[in-house]
C-alpha cells in the first residue's frame, strides 16, 4: 500500500472564520494560562545603576516595602562591580523571584571612561546563559532561572542642570542591551519650577544623544491611556524612605526637614507613585517581553552571526538547523583532520632530514677509519721491509761468521801442533761463556 | 566566565510590609494573553465512520465538517493522507485559532501496514518547522502549529483493542500527546462499556502505552475531580449534529426509537468530560507538554544525530548537556589536547630512535679507534722487537768485529812472533 502525506491540504488554507453556537469554553484558556504561570512563580530582575550614595538601595526598599540586605557602599571603589542579591517575595497568593543588581562604585573613580564596561559585561553575560541553555541538546527551558536583566533604573544626580557626560555614555551603551527607564533621584532637593525644566533638559538631551529609553506600551487600550498620562512626566523624580513619620492621624513614609515633611506617597511631592505604577503594578510583565523579545533577541542575532550562522545560503534558499550544523561539523573535522596532517608532514621531514644527517656522519667515520687501516697497511709492510732487511743482514753476519770461524776452526787446527800453547791462551777463550752468546743468539 | 546570581543558594525571603502591587502581575500576563491570541491543532485518527467529524462539531459547536467542508469519512482516499483545516474562532474576547487534523483513509485499506507513517511525518515535519523557525538568526513571532492533542477513536467492538490500535499508540505516544476515546458509546450499554473500559486499560498498560496523563494539582478540589476522570479513562463519547427537544430542552443527541442519547448528559457518555478536560481545563497544559516533553525530545533526537553523526547513543550521553557548538568547542579542544600529545610522543619516539642510532655509531666509532689503537700497539711492540734485535745485531756484530780484530791482532801478533821465533829459531 503506498503512503503519502498529504502535503497541500485539499481544503482551504484560508482561515474560516466560524461562529458558535454555544458555549465551548476556551475562553478560560488565559486562565488557564495565568494559573500555571502563577504556580510556577514569576521573576524579576532590576539594574540600578547610579552613583555612590544617590539612594539606590533606598529606592528599592521603598519600592518593594521591605529592607534588603546590604550595607551603604564607600567612595574608594576601585572599579565598578555588580552586586546581585536575589529575593523571595509573596504577596497574596502571586510569588515574586526578585533579584537586584546594584552597581558598586559607579562614578566614583577619577578616571571613568570604563565605567560603563562591567555593566554591559554583566547584562550580556546573563543573555549568553540563557543562549547557552537554549542551544543545548538537552534543555530545560521551561524551569530555567531567567537571570536577564528585565528593567534598568538610571539614577540621574539632581543637579537640576542637565545630564552628566557619564550619563549619556552609560546610557547610550546600555540602551540597545535593556529597558532603561530613567529617574531623578533624591529628587527633594529640586524646586517645583526648576524640577519641570530639569526634566525637559533631561528628555530633549537623550533625544538629541539617541538614548533609547523604555516606552510604556501604548498598543494595548487598557492601559494605553494610563501609560500614556504617565509617560509625560518622565523622567520620574523620586524619593525613598523607609522611615515613617507621623502625618495627621497616619503614619507614612516621609522624610522629616526643620521646614515640612516630604511625602514619599504623595503624588504633589514627588513622582515616586507615579513610578511604582508603572514599573510594578501595570507594565511589569511588559519590560519582561520586551527584554527576551527585543533586547535578548537582539544579542542572539550578533552572536549566531559572529559565529557564522546565517539565514539562507548564497542561493537565498533557507538553512535548515540541521544543515547548518551539519556543514559546521564538517568544516571543523576538515580542519582537524588538516593539522593532524600538518604535524605528520612535518615530523616525516625531520626524520628524513636526520636519517641524512646520520647517514653523512657514518659515511665520514667509514672513510676515516678506511684512512687508518690504509696508513696501518703501509705501516706494516714498511716494518715487514725493515725486518727482511735486517734478517738478511742477520743472515748475511751470521753466515759470515761461520765462514770465518771455519776459517779459523782449519788455521787453528793446522796451528794447533805448533801452537800448544796458544792453545792455552785460545781454549780459554774459546770456552769463555761470553764468547758463545752470540753465536747462540743466531 | 558567565556569572549569574546563583538561584539556588541566598534567595532571601522577605516579608513585605505594605502593598507594592505585583499581585496584579496575573492580570498583566492575562491581558497580553489575550491580546496575543491562542493557537491550538487537534489531530483525530480513527478509521472512518467513527464519528470523528460529528465529534468535532459537537466539541466546538460549529460547523466544522459540512457540506462544503467535508469530513474525512466522506473524503474517502485510495491512501492515507493528512489534512489540515484551519479556524478561528472567538469567545468572550478570546481568539483561538483551531487547526483540525485529519486522517482520511486511515485503517480502512486491507492492507493497512504502515498507514501511520504519512501521521508519524507529518507531526515530525511540523515539529521540524518550528526547530528551523526557532534556530533562525532572525527570529520573528514563530506560528505553534505543532500537534498538541491526537484524539484515537477505538471502535465499540466491547472486546478488547485492535492489533492497529495498539501499533498505532505505540508508535505515536511519544511523539504527540494521545488520548484514547471509545466512539460511538451509544452501542454500549454501561456494564458492557466499563468492561470495554477496563480491558481498554489493561491492554494499554500491557503494551506500555504512555497516554496522556493529566498532571496532579496542588488545590483538593480539583485533585478530586482529576482522580475522577483518570478512573474514566478512556472516555466513551458521543457525538450528534442535530439539536432535539427534550422535556422542553433543546440538547444535541441521537433520537432513537426507545428514546434520546444525550450528548452532553453526563450519565449517557464522557462527552462532557471530555470537554471540559479538552478545552476548560487542560487545553494549556496539553501545549505545554508538547512543547517541554515531546517537542524537546524531538529536538535532542535531531540535533543529537547531527553532532555525533551517527555514534552510538550510548557514549554521547554525557555530551548531550551541551549546544552542538559548546560540543565543537570542547571536541576541539580535545583534540587539541590528542595533538599535543601525539606530537610529543612523536618526538619522544624521534628523539629516541636518534639518540640510539647515535649511540651505536659512537659504540662502532669505538670498536674501530680500539682495534687502531691494538693493531698500532701491536706494531708498535713489533717494532720495538726489530730496533731490539737490530741492537743487539749491532752489538754482536760490534763485538764480533771486536773480537775478530782482536783475533786478527792476535794472529799478526802470533805470526810476528812466529816469524820473530822463527829468526830467532823458536819453534814448538
Amino acid at each position: 500500500m503506498s503512503v503519502a502525506v498529504g502535503s497541500k491540504p485539499s481544503q482551504s488554507e484560508d482561515l474560516r472564520n466560524l461562529t458558535l453556537s454555544g458555549h465551548v469554553g476556551f475562553d478560560s484558556l488565559p486562565d488557564q494560562l495565568v494559573n500555571k504561570s502563577t504556580t510556577q512563580g514569576f521573576c524579576f530582575n532590576i539594574l540600578c545603576v547610579g552613583e555612590t550614595g544617590i539612594g539606590k538601595s533606598t529606592l528599592m526598599d521603598t519600592l518593594f516595602n521591605t529592607k534588603f540586605e546590604g550595607d551603604p557602599a564607600s567612595h574608594n571603589e576601585p572599579g565598578v562591580r555588580l552586586k546581585a542579591q536575589s529575593y523571595e517575595l509573596q504577596e497574596s497568593n502571586v510569588r515574586l523571584k526578585l533579584t537586584t543588581v546594584d552597581t558598586v562604585g559607579f562614578g566614583d573613580q577619577i578616571n571613568k571612561e570604563d565605567s560603563y564596561k562591567p555593566i554591559v559585561e554583566y547584562i550580556d553575560a546573563q543573555f549568553e546563559a540563557y543562549l547557552q541553555e537554549e542551544l543545548k541538546i538537552k534543555r530545560s527551558l521551561f524551569n530555567y532561572h531567567d537571570s536577564r536583566i528585565h528593567a534598568c533604573l538610571y539614577f540621574i544626580a539632581p543637579t537640576g542642570h542637565s545630564l552628566k557626560s557619564l550619563d549619556l555614555v552609560t546610557m547610550k551603551k546600555l540602551d540597545s542591551k535593556v529597558n532603561i527607564i530613567p529617574i531623578i533621584a533624591k529628587a527633594d532637593t529640586i524646586a517645583k519650577n526648576e524640577l519641570h525644566k530639569f526634566k525637559s533638559k533631561i528628555m530633549s538631551e537623550l533625544v538629541s544623544n539617541g538614548v533609547q529609553i523604555y516606552q510604556f506600551p501604548t498598543d494595548e487600550e487598557t492601559v494605553a491611556e494610563i501609560n500614556a498620562t504617565m509617560s509625560v512626566h518622565l523622567p520620574f523624580a523620586v524619593v525613598g524612605s523607609t522611615e515613617e513619620v507621623k502625618i495627621g492621624n497616619k503614619m507614612a513614609k516621609a522624610r522629616q526637614y526643620p521646614w515640612g515633611v516630604v511625602q514619599v506617597e504623595n503624588e504633589n511631592h514627588c513622582d515616586f507613585v507615579k513610578l511604582r505604577e508603572m514599573l510594578i503594578r501595570v507594565n511589569m510583565e511588559d519590560l519582561r517581553e520586551q527584554t527576551h523579545s527585543r533586547h535578548y533577541e537582539l544579542y542572539r542575532r550578533c552572536k549566531l552571526e559572529e559565529m557564522g550562522f546565517k539565514d539562507t545560503d548564497p542561493d537565498c534558499k533557507p538553512f535548515s538547523l540541521q544543515e547548518t550544523y551539519e556543514a559546521k561539523r564538517n568544516e571543523f573535522l576538515g580542519e582537524l583532520q588538516k593539522k593532524e596532517e600538518e604535524m605528520r608532514q612535518m615530523f616525516v621531514m625531520r626524520v628524513k632530514e636526520k636519517e641524512t644527517e646520520l647517514k653523512e656522519a657514518e659515511k665520514e667515520l667509514h672513510e676515516k677509519f678506511d684512512r687508518l687501516k690504509k696508513t696501518h697497511q703501509d705501516e706494516k709492510k714498511k716494518l715487514e721491509d725493515k725486518k727482511k732487511e735486517i734478517e738478511d743482514e742477520v743472515g748475511a753476519f751470521s753466515k759470515k761468521k761461520a765462514a770465518v770461524q771455519l776459517l779459523q776452526a782449519q788455521q787453528a787446527s793446522s796451528q794447533s801442533t805448533k801452537k800448544d800453547k796458544d792453545k792455552k791462551k785460545f781454549l780459554p777463550f774459546l770456552k769463555h761463556p761470553k764468547t758463545w752468546r752470540p753465536l747462540l743468539t743466531l | 566566565m558567565i556569572e549569574r546570581p546563583d538561584s539556588s543558594s541566598a534567595s532571601i525571603a522577605r516579608n513585605l510590609e505594605g502593598y507594592v502591587g505585583f499581585a496584579n502581575l496575573p492580570n498583566q500576563v492575562y491581558r497580553k494573553s489575550v491580546k496575543r491570541g491562542f493557537e491550538f491543532t487537534l489531530m483525530v485518527v480513527g478509521e472512518s465512520g467513527l464519528g470523528k467529524s460529528t465529534l468535532i462539531n459537537s466539541l466546538f459547536l460549529t460547523e466544522l465538517y459540512s457540506k462544503d467542508y467535508p469530513g474525512p469519512s466522506q473524503r474517502i482516499k485510495k491512501t492515507v493522507q493528512v489534512e489540515q483545516s484551519k479556524v478561528l474562532i472567538k469567545e468572550g474576547g478570546v481568539q483561538l485559532t483551531l487547526t483540525i487534523v485529519d486522517t482520511p483513509g486511515f485503517g480502512d485499506a486491507v492492507d493497512n501496514s504502515n498507514c501511520w507513517q504519512p501521521v508519524i511525518n507529518y507531526i515530525d515535519s511540523k515539529c521540524e518547522d518550528f526547530l528551523n523557525a526557532e534556530s533562525r538568526v532572525n527570529r520573528r513571532m514563530m506560528p505553534d502549529n505543532r500537534v498538541h492533542c491526537c484524539l484515537y477513536f477505538i471502535a465499540p467492538s466491547g472486546h478488547g483493542l485492535k492489533p492497529l490500535d495498539i501499533e498505532f499508540m505505540k508508535r505515536l505516544h511519544d511523539k504527540v500527546n494521545v488520548i484514547p476515546l471509545i466512539a460511538k458509546a451509544d452501542t454500549l450499554t454501561p456494564e458492557e462499556c466499563q468492561q470495554f473500559k477496563k480491558q481498554i486499560m489493561k491492554e494499554i498498560q500491557e503494551h506500555k502505552i504512555k497516554i496522556y496523563e493529566f498532571p496532579d494539582s496542588e488545590d483538593d478540589e480539583d485533585s478530586k475531580v482529576i482522580r475522577k476522570i483518570k478512573e474514566k479513562m478512556p472516555l466513551a463519547v458521543v457525538g450528534s449534529n442535530v439539536v432535539i427537544e427534550v422535556n422542553g430542552k433543546k440538547v444535541r443527541g441521537r433520537q432513537y426509537p426507545w428514546g434520546v442519547a444525550e450528548v452532553e448528559n453526563g450519565e449517557h457518555c464522557d462527552f462532557t468530560v471530555l470537554r471540559n478536560m479538552l478545552i476548560r481545563t487542560h487545553m494549556q497544559d496539553l501545549k505545554d507538554v508538547t512543547n517541554n516533553v515531546h517537542y524537546e525530545n524531538y529536538r535532542s533526537r535531531k540535533l543529537a544525530a547531527v553532532t555525533c553523526n551517527g555514534v552510538d547513543a550510548t557514549k554521547t550521553k554525557g555530551q548531550l548537556t551541551k549546544s552542538p557548538l559548546a560540543q565543537m568547542e570542547e571536541e576541539r579542544r580535545e583534540h587539541v589536547t590528542k595533538m599535543k600529545k601525539m606530537e610529543t610522543e612523536m618526538e619522544q619516539v624521534f628523539e629516541m630512535k636518534v639518540k640510539e642510532k647515535k649511540q651505536k655509531l659512537k659504540d662502532s666509532e669505538a670498536e674501530l679507534e680500539r682495534r687502531h689503537e691494538q693493531m698500532k700497539k701491536n706494531l708498535e711492540a713489533q717494532y720495538k722487537e726489530l730496533e731490539e734485535k737490530r741492537k743487539q745485531y749491532e752489538e754482536e756484530k760490534v763485538s764480533w768485529e771486536a773480537q775478530q780484530r782482536i783475533l786478527e791482532q792476535q794472529k799478526l801478533d802470533a805470526s810476528k812472533t812466529m816469524e820473530k821465533n822463527k829468526k830467532k829459531g823458536k819453534i814448538f
